[in-house]
């Protein structure tokens, strides 16, 4: 998809202060080097398979399909990865690379805590230290995810400046990194800012989509008809579609937080509410005003509360290629409990946007055709908050 | 020669910035004839936004109470055309690529010119982004400015050569904002650019006292100070023109005597 190095048909690029240009240009170089480097790519098989639990599962969600009369809905199972999300696909690629980069330190952006989580975890595993920047109010929220990054080794800064959530920790991330960067890689998190992220990031989820493609040869011998994941930065997303992008007959959608609703200011559906703007180091969608300052977003979900959304998505949508479908709070909260209810399994509430509308669309389909869900997280970290969403007091 | 130009001629200059509308426009508009009274050789406007991930907590501040206050990228534009009209000195604006995109990078450069603005520094603009602006300022005829950094190295020459107006050389890592001690080598980098072009250099991040100031003066063309302005500011509110003037006098002095 790549027409110019770090661009995404309009969007991508590296706009950040000339003090980390060096730098992310380093991280460009060593990441050519190790990418097809044989016994780096090992060592990564190694982790995935023993440690983070690859391959993932394909679950045929048969109560579900049953219940819907529609599609056959199969779940791919990145919950049951090692700290319980795909976000530790990603983060053994990165902290591997910093280690061969010879560097001592990581340090990370997190929103509802996930990320933060699985840096922490990596960087245990390989022996580096490890900072992680996480918004004030979403410190105050995930109390039990700062205090496992302590137990892993973390320290944990709250940030305190402008919304006090996701974007504000990027913010404090990068102004980190540019304090600091002989010695400090930073792990992004997600499928956005400068060049090479948004490519390294993808790459390293890239493996979802890549298992759903064999699993489900093995088990139906097609490919599925439609892929749905949600989508903040959007990396779980991206790592489901990638493989799928040239396979035409497959439909992408991507879930927003819709929050409130898209006409209701409390939400953080980029695609439908954002226009084109040039942010954390890249240009893609980002929810602003008329003068280009960034919106404050909302939704129940910390892990997708972003502006913005990663240049790779915004040219899947731009070109057609992908479709990106709002999804409310009460929706999400809805679906929570459905997959609860109706499986056994309790997803992320991130993840539970795209079991709505999976839900939506599945009776439209014939009983033949497939649809794979990607389950990005499990849903414990958000068991709380879900019962205060529905007026029941419990303390995590 | 341009108008950046004739601020470093024969002379270091001292150069003074302040977040526009901070704390609220009628004070900036006071305030910056009586800066440019009071010595100071070339004014930055800063343009106050969201999310300025090159500034330290000083400046971040600044654009949350010029924000609050509602300023806007307009209400500046009126306010700088109003004050172009009573100084001579070279006015140029800070700020970061997403309120130049969203407002239109063409009719920004152009709104600019009209007002009497003579260069950009757009501080996540890099040298490998500079397409997405160089066209329309060179239009519109103002001035693009580029930074180098302590990590630039080997960058420098590159940069360097199309450099316009002056070369905003950062003192050290990380954001803006008072440092106790500079421990970058400028003298080296200053003479990497001078291989290369005479553009002037002036050193800016970190630079707060008058000792700072004649220091990094000595060995440039002149001294940057943003966030030490901005605590004045920030401490005095409204009141800060008289505390704010002392001090450019007594910087642009410190500057003078190299």
């Amino acid at each position: 998809m790549e027409e110019k190095k770090g661009r995404y048909g309009l969007y991508g690029g590296q706009y950040i202060p000339e003090t980390l240009i060096p730098a992310v240009q380093e991280v460009e170089r060593e990441y050519e080097k190790y990418k097809n480097d044989p016994e780096f790519r090992q060592e990564l098989k190694y982790l995935l398979e023993q440690y983070a639990g690859r391959p993932s599962l394909l679950y045929y969600a048969e109560k579900m399909t049953k219940d819907l009369g529609g599609a056959k809905i199969y779940l791919k199972r990145e919950d049951l990865n090692h700290t319980g999300s795909h976000k530790i696909n990603n983060v053994l690629g990165q902290v591997l690379l910093a280690k061969k980069m010879g560097k001592k330190r990581v340090i990370a952006e997190t929103g509802a805590g996930q990320h933060g989580v699985a840096t922490a975890t990596a960087a245990a595993l390989m022996g580096l230290e490890c900072e992680i920047f996480m918004g004030k109010e979403d410190t105050d929220r995930q109390v039990l995810n700062c205090y496992r990054m302590e137990l892993l080794g973390a320290k944990v800064h709250p940030v305190t400046s402008g919304t006090m959530t996701l974007k504000d920790a990027v913010n404090e991330t990068m102004r980190e990194w540019a304090t600091r960067m002989d010695d400090t890689l930073y792990v992004l998190g997600s499928v956005m800012g400068p060049h090479p992220f948004p490519m390294i990031v993808r790459d390293f989820q890239k493996i979802i989509g890549e298992e759903i493609r064999q699993q489900l040869m093995e088990a139906e011998g097609k490919l599925p008809d439609a892929v749905i994941a949600c989508v903040g930065g959007g990396s779980n997303a991206m790592g489901a579609f990638y493989e799928f992008i040239p396979e035409t007959s497959v439909r992408l959608i991507g879930c927003e937080a819709a929050g409130l609703g898209v006409d209701n200011p409390k939400n953080a559906a980029t695609i439908a509410n954002g226009t084109v703007g040039i942010f954390h180091g890249m240009k893609s969608l980002f929810c602003q005003d008329e003068y280009g300052q960034i919106a404050p977003v909302y939704s129940i979900s910390a892990g997708l509360d972003y502006p913005g959304i990663g240049p790779e998505h915004a040219n899947l949508y731009e070109t057609g290629r992908a479709q990106y479908v709002p999804v409310t709070d009460d929706e999400a909260v809805e679906a929570f409990e459905y997959l609860s209810r109706t499986e056994g399994i309790i997803p992320a509430i991130e993840s539970a946007h795209a079991v709505a509308y999976a839900k939506k669309i599945a009776p439209e389909f014939d009983k033949n055709q497939i649809i794979v869900v990607n389950i990005s997280g499990r849903g414990d970290k958000d068991v709380a908050a879900i019962a205060r969403y529905r007026g029941v007091e419990i303390f995590d | 020669m341009s108008r950046i130009g004739h601020a470093f001629e024969n002379k270091k200059a001292f150069i003074a910035f302040v977040t526009g509308g901070d704390p609220d426009l009628e004070t900036t508009e006071a305030l910056i004839p009586k800066m440019a009274e009071a010595g100071a050789d070339l004014i930055e406007i800063g343009i106050p936004f969201s999310d300025p991930i090159a500034e330290g907590v000083v400046i971040q501040e600044a654009d949350v109470r010029a924000l609050s206050a509602g300023t806007t990228t307009d209400k500046l534009f009126n306010m700088v055309k109003r004050v172009r009209e009573k100084v001579e000195i070279p006015l140029v604006f800070m700020t970061y690529m997403n309120p130049v995109y969203t407002y239109g990078t063409e009719k920004f450069a152009g709104k600019c010119a009209e007002c009497g603005i003579d260069g950009v520094i757009i501080p996540d603009v890099p040298f490998e982004e500079k397409d997405e602006v160089r066209d329309a300022c060179k239009t519109a005829g103002i001035e693009l400015i580029s930074m180098i950094a302590p990590t630039s190295k080997e960058r420098i020459s590159m940069i360097a050569r199309e450099a316009e107006g002056f070369l905003y050389c950062v003192s050290s890592l990380g954001v803006t904002g008072v440092r106790s001690r500079i421990t970058t080598n400028i003298s080296e980098m200053v003479n990497q650019v001078r291989e290369v072009s005479d553009i002037p250099c002036a050193i800016g991040f970190g630079i707060a006292t008058p000792e700072q100031a004649s220091e990094m003066a000595a060995v440039s063309d002149g001294a940057i100070v943003g966030s030490a302005i901005v605590k004045i500011i920030a401490k005095h509110g409204r009141d800060c023109i008289e505390p704010v003037c002392e001090y450019v006098k007594e910087m642009k002095a410190a500057v003078a005597s190299v």
